[in-house]
């Protein structure tokens, strides 16, 4: 059946252009009744632009979008819902502080002479919610139930206000694994009733779980659409990464015999339901790459080892020396630096100005009674910028006005100039201007010739072998793999990212 | 239990415990007589109090109601006295001045997005500046229909006396509870308070709900300048200082949560009449100077803010769902 239908909605061709950047370019799509279709891709792949153009939160700059064959355009989230196109958001779009039956008929109350005829809602809320196998209170505020039932809640209201295509994003983010097995029973429901599903999600287990097919996007493009019977997770992986694994990569990577004695070490660190405990130790001069799919502890990792979450369990060292990390700030007294991932959120001060932007960790290390007067900082945000060849017109202007690769070497300086024992370095390349990757790769091996011990996470797996000396693989919020010597080649990661199923879904059946 | 109840029944309880203590001292407090005068005393209280709640639900501030009575008190006596009108043609004058004065201070705060704390900040400089351009005088109002008003009552068992402006603000109290809780638009108003993007997102006309909800609230303070008129006989652009304060805390204490979401118009009530009983405290103790009734109200706020913290900040108990397989 699935194969025969004509597509209930359909995307040819769209195109997305923000400013210079190109987010979606002559991207495809389309989902048929009665089909789970999940949408895959990494950060900026251009997953929820697509997303919010088939849902008519965005206007596409090219193309056009067919529902049930005919041209449609949507004028607005609400336009598309009234065209049959509901969506379901991660983080609920509901009114916690409103009854579950108001907040399934919100907006389509039916009223008698005006007034709202609240039994007869709470009676149609009890029968609609039945069909989805669940029994509430629905007088009780949504806010009072756990998040799956605001998800089923969600999916209720969209599909009875719609109809004909949900929209899933990111559903299973935050639920255990009973609840998305609940969840994937409601889909599947959905599904025999002939809805078109689209799903998206960074869980490729779920996708093999539910989804009939899959479209990979990547970098604003469309790479595939695959039936998924007939593909493997190796397949899936390679796609998103798009690394063209028959090429060897053999010999990019880094000597390892080179190697001082252990800067940093982190003992079964480890956050209840973030990161499971991990243990890992970096000597001087040594760069260790994380890999690993998005959602897959990459980030957490990091947050843990600079205190910007708190382990619950686990111990840190520094230079043989246990120190206690609960914080940023203990991170940075002993010595740790960190450039997050989202630079422009978490990273710069967009309206300071580079000067200022280099100095302030440096000076907050210092303290309050020790302000580095105007001389000083400009010695030391000259020197880096120097050092790091950071082009910026002058040293007074905003952050904000620079380019991508600028920006992050600023935050590079920022680090280099408390003199760092340790550097955490979250997806440095991620938003550059592909000429500038080069340049940060051979900043972070001059870095690691000046023995410095960095610790980098990167999705691109070309950069990650060329800087490594050692490979991490995380999976599951888990560290599941530790790479070196011929190891490091994007063809092993990729296994080891993808790897075995199997075993997967066996682990799972134990924890439920 | 639903825990938006809670700080409504603390207030409800505060309400029966205070009146109680109060009458044990002065058993005299009990008679339908102070009971008609709290009504009618802050009559004009109560009914701003209603709009304020719409306001405070859907996460806003009004801070012009003050200024608005103000304005009414003047611009009816204007209207009455200088141009000779008839007071009930003057009442609708006013009140449509009022309506459309919330109306754009509504427009501003959803199309400029502004927040409404500096809308309504302008719209009372504005009122309370029109107010003293039109008479910086007291106005004395002398009409047959004005002393038909204040001369009417229904005489109460025990001797009290409900009278026309107290009728007006129960009234308005009951058709806001209508329009709070059985209504699609307060429905909508909630909405808003717990969520506006989510609101939005579910098809809530945002634009003509905030404008409406300013608008409400204008109106009604157009009603309680009109209400501050007869009680008083009299307009001045002065009358009514700092009463949207007021106003907020008899919401606050009635239970609102100042973030907006939650809250009951019965509530507010509450809170008015907390207001009126610790006045009228003060009058039959007879030593204290009037500005008590500001620091116990000062302390009931403080008090209900605390409450509400605690109420909402502990986290949701998380409900029992039976799924069918």
């Amino acid at each position: 059946m699935v194969n025969g239908s004509q597509p209930v909605v359909q995307a040819r061709g769209i195109v997305k252009i923000f400013g210079q950047h190109r987010a979606l370019d002559g991207v495809d799509f389309e989902v048929r009744p009665g089909e789970v279709h999940a949408l895959l891709g990494e950060n900026g792949a251009g997953k929820s632009t697509l997303i919010k153009i088939l849902t008519g939160a965005y206007q596409p700059d090219g193309g056009e979008i067919l529902l049930e064959g005919g041209p449609v355009r949507f004028s607005d989230p609400l336009d598309a819902q009234r065209h049959g196109i509901g969506t379901v958001y991660q983080e609920v779009n509901l009114l916690p502080n409103r009854s579950v039956a108001e907040n399934l008929f919100l907006g389509h109350q039916p009223t008698r002479f005006g007034m709202v005829q609240r039994r007869v809602i709470e009676v149609k809320a009890r029968e609609l919610l039945a069909t989805y196998g669940l029994e509430i209170d629905v007088k009780a505020e949504l806010g009072s139930y756990s998040v799956a039932v605001q998800q089923i809640v969600a999916i209720a209201r969209a599909v009875e206000l719609s109809g004909k295509v949900l929209v899933l994003d990111e559903p299973t983010a935050s639920l255990d694994r009973n609840e998305v097995a609940k969840m994937f029973e409601v889909v599947g429901r959905l599904k025999a009733r002939g809805l078109g599903i689209i799903f998206i999600t960074h869980f490729l287990d779920q996708v093999f779980e539910i989804a009939d097919r899959v479209t990979i996007l990547r970098n604003g493009k469309l790479i595939g659409t695959r039936t998924l019977s007939e593909v493997t997770t190796t397949d899936v992986v390679r796609m998103m990464l798009g690394k063209d694994l028959a090429f060897d990569h053999g010999g990019v990577g880094v000597a390892e015999a080179v190697q001082g004695p252990v800067r940093v070490q982190f003992k079964s660190l480890g956050r209840q339901g973030k990161v499971a405990p991990f243990t890992l130790s970096l000597h001087e001069g040594e760069v260790v790459g994380v890999a690993g799919l998005l959602g897959s502890g990459r980030t957490e990792m990091a947050r843990l080892m600079f205190g910007v979450d708190t382990a619950d369990g686990g111990e840190i060292s520094v230079g043989g020396r246990v120190v206690s990390i609960r914080n940023p700030a203990q991170a940075v007294a002993a010595g740790f630096g960190f450039c997050p991932e989202d630079r422009k959120l978490d990273g710069i001060f967009g309206e300071l100005s580079v000067r200022e932007n280099i100095i302030i960790a440096l000076q907050a290390k210092l303290g309050w009674f020790r302000a580095l007067n105007r001389d000083e900082q400009d010695e030391i945000a000259g020197n880096y910028a120097e050092a790091l060849d950071i082009r910026a017109a002058n040293h007074d202007m905003p952050v904000k006005l620079l380019s991508g690769g600028n920006q992050q070497k600023v935050i590079l300086a920022r680090w280099l100039a408390i003199d760092p024992n340790f550097l955490i370095l979250d997806e440095p390349t991620r938003g550059i201007d592909v000429g500038a990757h080069a340049e940060i790769v051979r900043t972070i091996n001059r870095l690691r010739e000046e023995g410095l011990a960095l610790l980098v996470i990167s999705s691109e797996l070309d950069e990650v072998v060329a800087y490594s000396n050692r490979i991490v693989v995380m999976r599951d919020r888990e560290m599941v793999a530790e790479l070196s010597g011929a190891d490091i080649a994007p063809s092993v990661i990729v296994a080891a990212i993808a790897d075995n199923r199997g075993s997967q879904a066996a682990k799972m059946e134990t924890s439920a | 239990m639903n825990r938006a109840l809670r700080p409504l029944l603390a207030t409800t309880a505060i309400f029966v415990l205070a009146y109680l203590a109060a009458i044990i001292q002065f058993p005299a407090m009990l008679s339908t007589r102070v009971l008609g005068n709290f009504l009618t005393d802050n009559a004009f209280l109560g009914i701003a109090a209603v709009g304020m709640t719409f306001v405070i639900i859907s996460g806003g501030i009004d801070l012009s109601v003050g200024a608005v009575i103000g304005f009414t008190t003047v611009l009816n006596a204007v209207l009455i006295m200088w141009l000779g009108l008839h007071p009930l043609f003057a009442f609708a004058i006013s009140l449509t001045v009022a309506a459309a004065f919330g109306a754009v201070m509504g427009a501003a705060i959803h199309y400029l997005k502004v927040p409404s704390f500096i809308v309504t900040l302008a719209g009372m400089f504005l009122a309370r500046g029109g107010a003293s351009v039109l008479s910086p005088d007291s106005i004395g109002i002398k009409h047959e229909v004005y002393t038909t008003i204040s001369k009417s009552y229904v005489l109460l068992p025990g001797g009290g006396r409900l009278t026309v402006i107290a009728m007006i603000m129960l009234v308005v109290f009951v058709l806001g509870m209508i329009l709070a809780h059985r209504t699609r638009f307060g429905s909508y108003v909630y909405a808003l308070g717990g969520s506006e993007v989510s609101a939005g997102l579910m098809g809530v006309p945002v634009a003509r709900t905030t404008i409406l909800i300013y608008t409400l609230s204008a109106f009604l303070a157009g009603l309680a300048g009109i209400v501050f008129s007869l009680y008083t006989s009299a307009g001045y652009s002065l009358s009514a200082l700092g009463v949207e304060l007021d106003a907020i805390a008899a919401v606050v204490i009635g239970g609102t949560l100042l973030t907006g979401g939650y809250g009951f118009i019965a509530g507010t009530f509450i809170g008015v009449m907390l207001q009126g009983l610790v006045q009228t405290y003060i009058v039959f103790d007879g030593s204290l100077s009037s500005w008590w009734t500001k620091i116990v109200i000062g302390g009931l706020l403080f008090l209900f803010i605390l409450l509400q913290r605690l109420v909402f900040s502990a986290a949701a108990p998380r409900r029992k769902v039976f799924w069918k397989s």
